[in-house]
């Protein structure tokens, strides 16, 4: 595998994407680290490499595009937008050390208020046209179902908040369930505190930058947060059902509108769905064998916060996704300062369709 | 040629070494002066012994250009990706217990277990603008569990040495390190999370994975390992 023939792929793909209307963009290798810090905090330090100058602070290798692109429009850009770029991105690879540091991305991303479900289909649409001749397995998923179910969960709006927090930590998550539903037992420190009438009188010197007020309004909340009755059961349970879905898109729809029966909360995030297959089906996808699962997306795709795809090669699985994407409008309200803009996009690895090529 | 074996060349650490090969019949012994990094073995031909700090033995281990090492656990964990290709452990040698641990302050009544430290986190970075801010020098390690743990919302500050110091200092508001005791934590006006430790450590032989054998050396592996009982 040569790495002309990488940036070759590379540059047929994006003037694939150039052609059906993108603008091309460029970022710089070398970005500020503390956006992406506060985005994905400590973790990310596992994941990218993060290098200090002298001048400007700590500073990261490029990761991934999404995140200037996104700075980029919301700073210049024009509505609505389509953009393509092509480039290295650096990895750290600690978990398997057998897998390249610095690969290719060709992306597409599409900025749009107009209409949702249109622009998820058209993304999804332009990745599976390019991906066709290479016989890969779509997968597609739907992050906002599972947010519109915990928004409509019987508890308190600190609960909530809690697993909104952790709904890209499947098992934080489900911790946090089972403690909610009385699954888990109360560690003992915790019922010591709550039978305590005035825990902070025991606290001894106070040292440190979290100060007795902060330490009160927790103790408070945990007071409030034991008085919540328990989360009922079949909600957990619904919720447990929801994430298994895993079928074809067709029968998915039906499981789902028939979770929604008993969580109405849902029932929003389901039609979007369905308007998404209406859609995705106009655009020529056979929507009848498209897999679908309700979990896709939930670990390493932290901002995808409604539809998410991914293409893998058959028979590697010991391989990374060969494509990627989805929505992530709230990225856009994070790094917009006030400012918001539906967006979804993806990305190819052109490298992976080059060793395919050379593998058949 | 002869088997390398690197050990820990000073302190507490180095005479429990020499004491634990010894009651094995392996004389191990530092040559010349106190301030020379040599010595010698006895009860067993051809095994050479090399003193080193025992944070480098680790990484000489990995490289291969020393077949055996007494180290910490804790130093392989940290310092070498995908240690268990690298190094497999031998014996563990019951001496250099050491846990590595997070501490939070004392007067933290809230705080108790990482789903308490994650709650903290999440409040302490709304009110104070920025991530919690964890000291330690076991960065990885402490980065896999409390990734493991589901805590957010928090930051490695680096540091070196005196680490119990820094909350009172306010350069951090929490603490991941060594401790064997616990005393210098509670002096401090420290806790530990009770929650298992990020590491159990102790002193360990480790053989090196990569480090290559010829025909005579993989001799006298077999009997320096039979000799110890390994």
């Amino acid at each position: 595998m040569s790495l002309a023939a990488i940036k070759e792929k590379a540059a047929t793909l994006k003037a694939g994407f150039i052609e059906s209307g993108a603008e091309p963009v460029d970022c710089p290798v070398l970005l500020p680290a503390d956006t992406l810090l506060d985005l994905y905090g400590e973790d990310i330090r596992t994941r990218a490499f993060l290098t200090h100058d002298p001048v400007r602070g700590e500073v990261i290798l490029r990761p991934d595009f999404t995140v200037p692109v996104v700075q980029k429009h919301m700073a210049e850009g024009a509505e609505p937008a389509r953009y393509t770029y092509a480039g290295e991105i650096f990895r750290r690879q600690e978990e398997h050390p057998e897998r390249p540091s610095e690969y290719h991305q060709v992306g597409y991303e599409v900025f749009d208020r107009a209409d949702p479900a249109g622009a998820d289909a058209e993304v999804f649409a332009r990745f599976s046209e390019a991906l066709a001749s290479y016989g890969l397995r779509a997968v597609v998923g739907d992050i906002g179902i599972l947010i519109a179910a915990v928004e409509g969960l019987e508890t308190s709006e600190a609960r909530k908040a809690a697993l909104m927090r952790h709904i890209w930590r499947p098992r934080r998550f489900r911790a946090l369930l089972d403690r909610y539903a009385g699954r888990a037992p109360v560690p003992s420190s915790r019922t010591a505190l709550l039978a305590s009438p005035d825990p902070l009188s025991l606290a001894g010197p106070m040292i440190g930058l979290r100060g007795t007020a902060e330490i009160a309004a927790r103790v408070d909340a945990l007071r409030a947060d034991a008085q919540d009755p328990v989360l009922p059961g079949d909600q957990v349970d619904l919720l447990e059902a929801l994430v298994k879905v895993s079928e074809t898109c067709g029968n998915a729809l039906e499981q789902l509108r028939d979770i929604a029966v008993d969580m109405p909360a849902i029932a929003g995030a389901v039609d979007r769905m369905a308007a998404r297959c209406v859609a995705l089906a106009a655009r020529g996808i056979d929507v009848t064998s498209l897999m679908f699962d309700a979990n896709f997306g939930r670990t390493s795709m932290e901002y995808y916060d409604g539809f998410v795809f991914g293409f893998s090669a058959r028979g590697r699985p010991d391989w990374p996704l060969v494509a990627s994407g989805g929505r992530y409008d709230a990225l856009t309200r994070q790094l917009g300062q006030g400012r918001e803009i539906p967006a979804v996009g993806g990305v190819i690895r052109p490298g992976l369709l080059v060793d395919l090529e050379e593998a058949a | 040629m002869s088997i390398k074996l690197g050990v820990p060349s000073k302190g507490r650490l180095m005479e429990k070494t020499f004491d634990w090969f010894g009651a094995r019949g392996i004389g191990l012994a530092r040559s010349g002066s106190e301030r020379e990094y040599s010595g010698e073995v006895t009860g067993v031909e051809g095994v050479e012994l090399v003193l080193l700090s025992a944070g480098e033995i680790p990484r000489e281990l990995a490289a291969g250009r020393i077949h055996l090492g007494v180290t910490g656990t804790d130093l392989v964990q940290e310092k070498l990706v995908q240690w268990d290709q690298k190094v497999a452990p031998l014996a563990e040698l019951g001496f250099g217990h050491a846990d590595l641990i997070v501490a939070v302050p004392s007067c933290w009544v809230d705080v108790n277990t990482l789903d308490d430290l994650d709650a903290a986190a999440a409040a302490f970075r709304a009110r104070h603008g920025f991530r919690m801010r964890i000291a330690t020098k076991y960065h990885r390690l402490v980065r896999a569990y409390l990734h493991e743990g589901g805590v957010s919302d928090y930051q490695l500050v680096d540091s070196q040495g005196a680490t119990e110091g820094t909350v009172k200092n306010l350069t951090a508001e929490a603490i991941a390190d060594i401790t064997s005791s616990g005393e210098t934590l509670r002096a401090n006006h420290l806790k530990i999370l009770a929650e298992e430790p990020v590491l159990r450590s102790q002193a360990t032989l480790f053989k090196s994975r990569v480090a290559p054998l010829e025909e005579g050396e993989r001799e006298t592996m077999r009997l320096l390992q039979d000799r110890l009982g390994l």
